[in-house]
């Protein structure tokens, strides 16, 4: 008996030490080269109306729109590896067809901080909401909700830094606190000390049984907006082609959004449904400088929301629904701005989106998508796309 | 020794009560094994897949209280970085999973954003089992042309029973690192359990050697140790590359391969689509065998010797 266990304990020791060998075996330089991914897309867009007009009511906010005709999406480089036994980094580089780069992310991770503790800084994509952390890849559908578009410019980038703390529950709830420099908008990317806008999120999610998980979450998003120019609005005046506007405030962001995916078995090759969706407020309180000349009291309290559903209803198909609106809201126009900025556009914009993707193997992705465009008033926009997903080299593991 | 079988507790899911298509099979999924009275002193360890949790109960009994990340009907290459897991990664003490890159497209995300320090690679927390066996089909090119291949090999190691014999010693000298209090029992168990699996991969040898030289399709990639193990011949796959569906093309073209290389039966798990093999079995008139691959992945297959017990039977039914 004592024989026997000498002898296994001898052979798992040696066993060990082989393994060791093993993993410590490549010493080549190439060994510690870091994932390295690229993802290639590009879309079709078939579109009735000009991409540039922005929805109604939200003249003041960023338009992303569109691409039409045939388009280079932007390919998109992936950097990722450990630093040091403390530290991650992740640079994610957008090559645009226009020729250049921009630095989409470019963050360190803490890997050893323990206790539930995240720590991230850098330039990231803000933990709020659900979709703005998803890369543009894994979106479900061509384009982002109207919401996200209208509010964050499709997704908000922050520099700065962001503490996620995972509580020791069985249950998953998180929160997580950002500072930085109020890049993205409707930050106004200020050079000033301390910091330009905050964020603060929460989420909790669990399974139900095997076949259902779920996870829900709230978010706020401050900042203080200076001078944020925007063209072409339109007024009461009415003057050809819209005014300038400046605006300078405060803008206080609250969302909730819930995702809920359900998969036979738990086993997400055959059939996989989803079901999601998010809600954003932001109330901006401040002064509005009409046509760059007359200053005035401004407060409006805007909102947008998107729920859809993808169905995987064959291994590799799947086909998706989406609903889109935004609220422009009633502004409170102060006096000296009166008779020149528009207070109610009386107009909800709206949109409905249908999709059908096909994904010959988890590395490749063929989408259409058809779209009726309600956003913009009288301005109803039938669009079609079609779009490739492609991506090459490391592909890293994707969340929830 | 006397013969000890182990007392694997497999709580099986109500879900599969239910009067779906599957519910007329009987699907034994260990979701969560929350042990005796003592659990609070128990080493919380994480199972990526259930035949880990199987073994780390066969080794270490009431001092460890186990969560199993993954289902026998789950494809464990597709599996989503779900709340859950992350909830359950943050209690770890000991992750135990197969890894050569199985977990890839979502473990890396579970440990991360666990903030959990104690198991992340390379600490000692994190235990590979592949890391200890030799692994079969490492590619000697890498080409993502080639479907989802595996840098470390195959990672399906699970299904030959000799991988245990390794796996159980490096993960019993791992338990008895983390909890040393214990580890003399650590000690008894994995004596107890090596001369115990010894002896029975002696009778699952002896039972399958009709099985020699018998040659099989199998559906996925997934079965290189099995059969290394008992001597199959593999003389078609119905996934054209690993991890892409079979479609109807490759099926007609496999079906021509067994018309000059006739093959007994097509082997795929039990997480998988059925659909392909019973279609190649029609028409080339083989056995469309269902192998449980993981404990719980058939009715009798409730514990490691119940999982090669049904193995075996269901490979030597497939022969007649």
């Amino acid at each position: 008996m004592f024989k026997n266990i000498a002898m296994y304990t001898a052979a798992a020791v040696l066993l060990c030490h082989a393994a060791a060998g093993y993993a410590a075996g490549g010493n080549s330089e190439a060994a510690f080269n870091p994932a390295f991914s690229l993802i290639l897309s590009g879309t079709y867009g078939n579109l009735q109306r000009d991409p540039a007009l922005p929805a109604t009511g939200f003249a003041m906010n960023p338009n992303p729109g569109h691409a039409q005709g045939f388009n280079l999406g932007e390919s998109e480089m992936g950097i990722s590896a450990s630093i040091d036994p403390e530290f991650r980094g992740v640079a994610t580089l957008a090559l645009s067809p226009a020729g250049g780069i921009s630095v989409e992310n470019a963050f360190v991770q803490t890997t050893m901080l323990g206790d539930g503790l995240n720590l991230k800084f850098g330039r990231f994509f803000s933990g709020l909401g659900y979709l703005n952390e998803q890369h543009a890849h894994a979106w479900d559908f061509v384009d982002q909700p109207l919401v996200y578009a209208a509010f964050w410019g499709n997704q908000l980038g922050e520099d700065g830094v962001q503490l996620k703390w995972l509580a020791p529950t069985e249950m998953f709830v998180e929160v997580g606190a950002e500072m930085g420099k109020g890049r993205g908008f409707p930050g106004t990317d200020t050079a000033k000390n301390g910091s330009g806008a905050g964020v603060l999120f929460a989420h909790i999610g669990d399974d139900i049984g095997i076949e259902r998980s779920w996870r829900a979450g709230v978010s706020l998003h401050q900042t203080r907006r200076e001078k944020a120019l925007s063209a072409n609005v339109p007024d009461l005046p009415a003057t050809p082609g819209g005014v300038s506007n400046s605006f300078s405030g405060d803008s206080s962001t609250v969302g909730c959004d819930f995702i809920w995916k359900y998969a036979p078995n738990g086993n997400v090759q055959a059939n996989t449904w989803k079901v999601q969706g998010e809600y954003f407020r932001r109330r901006e309180n401040g002064v509005l400088t009409y046509n760059l000349v007359t200053p005035g009291d401004y407060a409006v309290t805007q909102s947008g929301w998107y729920v859809q559903s993808v169905y995987q209803f064959m291994p590799r198909w799947r086909i998706g629904a989406r609903h889109d609106r935004l609220d422009p809201g009633v502004a409170q126009v102060g006096a000296a701005n009166a008779a020149n900025v528009i207070g109610d556009y009386g107009y909800t914009p709206r949109r409905t989106s249908l999709m059908l993707d096909y994904s010959p193997s988890e590395f490749s992705r063929l989408r259409v998508q058809a779209a009726h465009d309600a956003s913009r008033q009288n301005l109803p926009d039938n669009q079609f796309f079609v779009q490739y997903l492609m991506s090459l080299g490391a592909h890293g593991a994707h969340s929830y | 020794m006397k013969t000890q079988r182990s007392e694997v507790s497999v709580k099986a899911n109500p879900r599969f009560g239910g009067g779906d298509a599957v519910a007329n099979r009987f699907f034994y999924i260990i979701a969560l094994l929350m042990l005796s009275g003592s659990a609070h002193a128990a080493l919380n360890v994480f199972a990526c897949e259930p035949e880990w949790a199987a073994l780390a109960q066969q080794l270490a009994g009431d001092k460890v209280s186990l969560y199993v990340a993954t289902g026998a009907l789950q494809d464990p290459h597709r599996v989503e970085a779900r709340p859950s897991l992350i909830a359950k990664a943050r209690h770890a003490q000991l992750v135990v999973c197969t890894g050569a890159e199985l977990e890839v497209a979502w473990l890396p995300v579970v440990l991360r954003e666990s903030g959990n320090n104690a198991v992340q690679p390379g600490a000692a927390g994190y235990f590979e089992a592949a890391s200890v066996v030799h692994m079969l089909e490492v590619p000697t090119r890498l080409d993502r042309g080639d479907g989802d291949v595996h840098a470390q090999g195959n990672p399906h190691i699970q299904t030959d029973p000799r991988n245990f014999l390794p796996i159980a010693n490096a993960l019993s000298q791992r338990l008895m690192q983390l909890d040393a209090a214990n580890a003399a029992e650590y000690r008894q168990r994995l004596a107890a359990f090596i001369q115990q699996w010894r002896g029975a991969i002696a009778k699952w040898e002896q039972q399958a050697a009709p099985l020699r030289g018998v040659p099989i399709v199998v559906q996925h990639k997934g079965f290189p140790y099995l059969g290394d193990w008992l001597g199959l011949k593999e003389v078609a796959t119905l996934e054209p590359k690993p991890g892409m569906e079979p479609g109807a093309a490759h099926l007609s073209q496999v079906l021509a391969t067994l018309q000059q290389h006739p093959a007994k039966m097509v082997l795929r798990a039990a997480y998988q689509d059925g659909r392909p093999s019973e279609w190649i079995a029609q028409r080339a008139h083989l056995a469309a065998v269902e192998l449980p691959y993981t404990v719980g992945g058939s009715v009798a297959a409730q514990d490691l010797y119940g999982l090669f017990d049904d193995t075996v039977a269901r490979l030597l039914a497939g022969l007649k």
